[in-house]
């Protein structure tokens, strides 16, 4: 893929006119000419880092024999791979956040999906203040969300565990056993907002008369809403699906800061980003790093096939 | 101006299925259908009923249902909007008044302390606070901005040009969507390091230059917005193709490129990974309000002798909200644009 990446904008021919040159291959030019400045950019920033962490985990450091004379940097060829496939911990991250995946983005696009059907089928004025509510979460950094949500669950401060004890429920969201849910609310409650609004944009382009012509039919609301509305969006619905999955498999800044306050709990190979992060700024170890950063990049991209393909299927 | 924008904007799209459904309340009277099929009948019953009840036609919706999906929405406003009332709440209360109110009192003030927590914040840690707020605006600032220009010029070359390689490009833009962030920053940090970059600002102004969704973005903006007749006319008169899009092009594209500026800046705010890598262990004055505010949350337990590390978080947590919450405000009118070139394609 790298190779024809590197050869896609051609250089723009001289400038001197010669007559062989048509107008049309100047134009040509030009037009790469736009596209040059992202295009050096991207492979600065995109196809070079690749290369070099291909590179980069064929090798490892490794102590030489009396360790008094340093490491040296030696070509192992596939052997960080080998030791990558049978890194318990790094699958057991990577089934972590698979399963995750699978529960929280269906709740969290089911949701936006039912407040979108919601404001569409209330209308009027109250749409417009309900809208900028179910927006505020979207305005908030992504950090200061995460930090009022542990904030919220801590037993010292928050509200949340007096809350249950009013229900009588002894819950404690910073529990092994609940540190997913906890992480898969505060994402929901930080996107439904706009996922809702990108729904409830497609939902705005239905043409009325779609509706008109199934109330005169006898058609419910609901029926309307399940049997119109739904398969409308259903593109925009497998779009934002697939953007969060990717998004989720990478989590990393929440499991972060909920380690600064529970390390027992969120150990530093929790989610496969924390782990390849901590390979390499904790143990040092760029060459192990790179080959799991490699694996986990393969994943993404088959999850997102088989996801491209599974949902591609035209419905019976 | 701003706050009244969204309605506005919003309005005609909102309203319009009910003007719609407003004109046929005429309704037929039922005998006038007796002798046609059951299913004209039963149009006709339906028709009969919604304007007895003074409903025009469209409006087939129960009072009731209607304030259970009301109680609903409401219920999830609450859901949205709760947590940062009590953010509000907690930022002005002092440290003892913090640890002495949970369950219902702490979504109520207590004694209100919030001047002295405010005069804390700008001098706990150095007084770093306000350096890392001025920080966050200069690198989404500065990062979104350049990535808007770069990023329309590389759109408007894809979508209205043919030129070889082209294909290519737009693949990777699209591939590279997939990539994960750890695989390409690890290496870059390694890149940065041996260029000396590691630490400056420039490690994290840099990578916010090239953004591939803000190119998918722009170019599929300008595939709808110019066409490309215009730039045939003016080609033939005598404009260059530098001139054409600084005068043409990007008058043309006022409100995609406030989109495509309005993404990036929240996307660049919101970066965690990027600081963290090439800035987390360089010196603080140089960290966004995100890394800061990472820093303090891992204090919380030291800092016990003269200041309360938590009340300053969740003041800062607050503060940091102020900046990216007045930006939207102000650009809520290419929201809706921004969504609807999300949802399109």
């Amino acid at each position: 893929m790298s190779q024809s990446l590197r050869h896609k904008s051609p250089a723009a021919p001289p400038r001197t006119r010669s007559p062989r040159i048509t107008w049309r291959t100047l134009l040509a030019a030009k037009g790469a000419a736009f596209t040059m400045p992202f295009a050096i950019g991207f492979v600065i920033l995109f196809i070079l880092p690749i290369i070099y962490a291909v590179v980069q985990s064929l090798y490892a450091v490794k102590s030489s024999g009396l360790g008094l004379s340093g490491n040296q940097t030696v070509f192992v060829g596939l052997d960080n791979f080998v030791a990558a496939a049978t890194d318990l911990r790094f699958w057991e991250s990577m089934g972590r956040v698979a399963v995750f995946a699978c529960i929280q983005v269906p709740i969290k696009l089911a949701v936006s999906l039912l407040l979108a059907l919601g404001l569409d089928y209330l209308k009027g004025r109250v749409v417009a203040g309900l809208r900028i509510g179910l927006l505020v979460p979207y305005m908030i950094p992504g950090i200061v969300g995460t930090l009022v949500w542990i904030y919220l669950y801590s037993p010292d401060i928050g509200p949340l565990t007096e809350f249950g004890k009013f229900f009588s429920l002894d819950w404690n969201f910073l529990s092994e056993a609940m540190m997913w849910p906890s992480i898969g609310n505060l994402l929901t409650w930080d996107s439904i907002g706009f996922n809702m609004l990108i729904i409830y944009a497609s939902l705005q382009a239905i043409s009325p008369e779609l509706f008109e012509a199934a109330r005169l039919d006898g058609a419910s609301e609901a029926r309307i809403a399940f049997s119109i509305k739904v398969p409308f969006v259903r593109a925009a619905l497998v779009l934002t699906g697939m953007l969060s999955i990717i998004g989720l498999l990478q989590i990393f800044a929440e499991p972060l800061l909920f380690r600064s306050f529970v390390p027992e709990v969120v150990t530093k190979d929790y989610t496969p980003t924390l782990m390849i992060f901590n390979q390499a700024f904790d143990a040092n170890n760029y060459n192990y790093a790179a080959a799991l950063s490699l694996i986990f990049a393969a994943v993404i991209a088959t999850v997102s096939y088989l996801y491209y393909k599974f949902t591609n299927k035209p419905e019976a | 101006m701003s706050t009244t924008n969204p309605v506005a904007g919003a309005a005609p799209t909102d309203s319009a299925p009910q003007d719609d459904a407003g004109v046929p309340v005429v309704a037929l009277p039922a005998q006038e259908t007796s002798g046609t099929s059951s299913k004209d009948k039963r149009r006709a019953k339906r028709r009969e009923s919604l304007a007895r009840r003074g409903l025009p036609v469209g409006a087939g919706q129960s009072k009731t249902t209607q304030l259970l999906v009301l109680a609903g929405m409401g219920l999830a406003v609450i859901y949205s909007a709760g947590p940062i009332w009590w953010l509000i709440v907690a930022s002005t209360k002092g440290q003892s008044d913090l640890y002495a109110s949970t369950g219902f009192e702490s979504l109520w003030f207590a004694e209100f302390n919030l001047w002295e927590n405010l005069q804390q914040i700008f001098i706990y840690d150095d007084g770093y606070y306000l350096r890392w707020m001025l920080n966050s605006v200069l690198y989404a600032g500065v990062g979104s901005f350049v990535a808007m220009l770069i990023s329309l010029a590389a759109g408007y070359g894809l979508a209205r040009y043919e030129f070889w390689g082209k294909k290519a490009v737009f693949g990777a833009v699209v591939a590279s969507f997939l990539l994960p962030s750890a695989l390409l920053t690890i290496p870059l940090y390694l890149q940065f390091s041996s260029w000396g970059l590691v630490g400056t600002p420039w490690a994290v102004l840099i990578p916010s230059f090239i953004s591939p969704f803000s190119v998918y973005l722009a170019k599929v903006y300008i595939e709808g917005a110019i066409p490309p007749e215009l730039l045939e006319a003016a080609r033939i008169d005598g404009a260059g193709e530098v001139r054409i899009f600084f005068q043409v092009v990007m008058r043309l594209m006022t409100t995609g490129a406030a989109t495509i500026f309005l993404l990036a800046f929240v996307g660049n705010w919101n970066s965690f990974f990027t600081p963290l890598t090439m800035l987390g262990t360089a010196g603080k004055e140089n960290w966004p309000l995100a890394l800061g505010l990472y820093a303090w949350s891992g204090k919380r337990t030291l800092a016990g002798e003269t200041i309360d590390g938590t009340s300053m978080l969740i003041l800062g947590s607050l503060l940091a909200i102020i900046p990216l919450a007045i930006f939207m405000i102000a650009m809520q009118r290419f929201w809706k644009t921004g969504v609807t070139l999300g949802a399109v394609k």
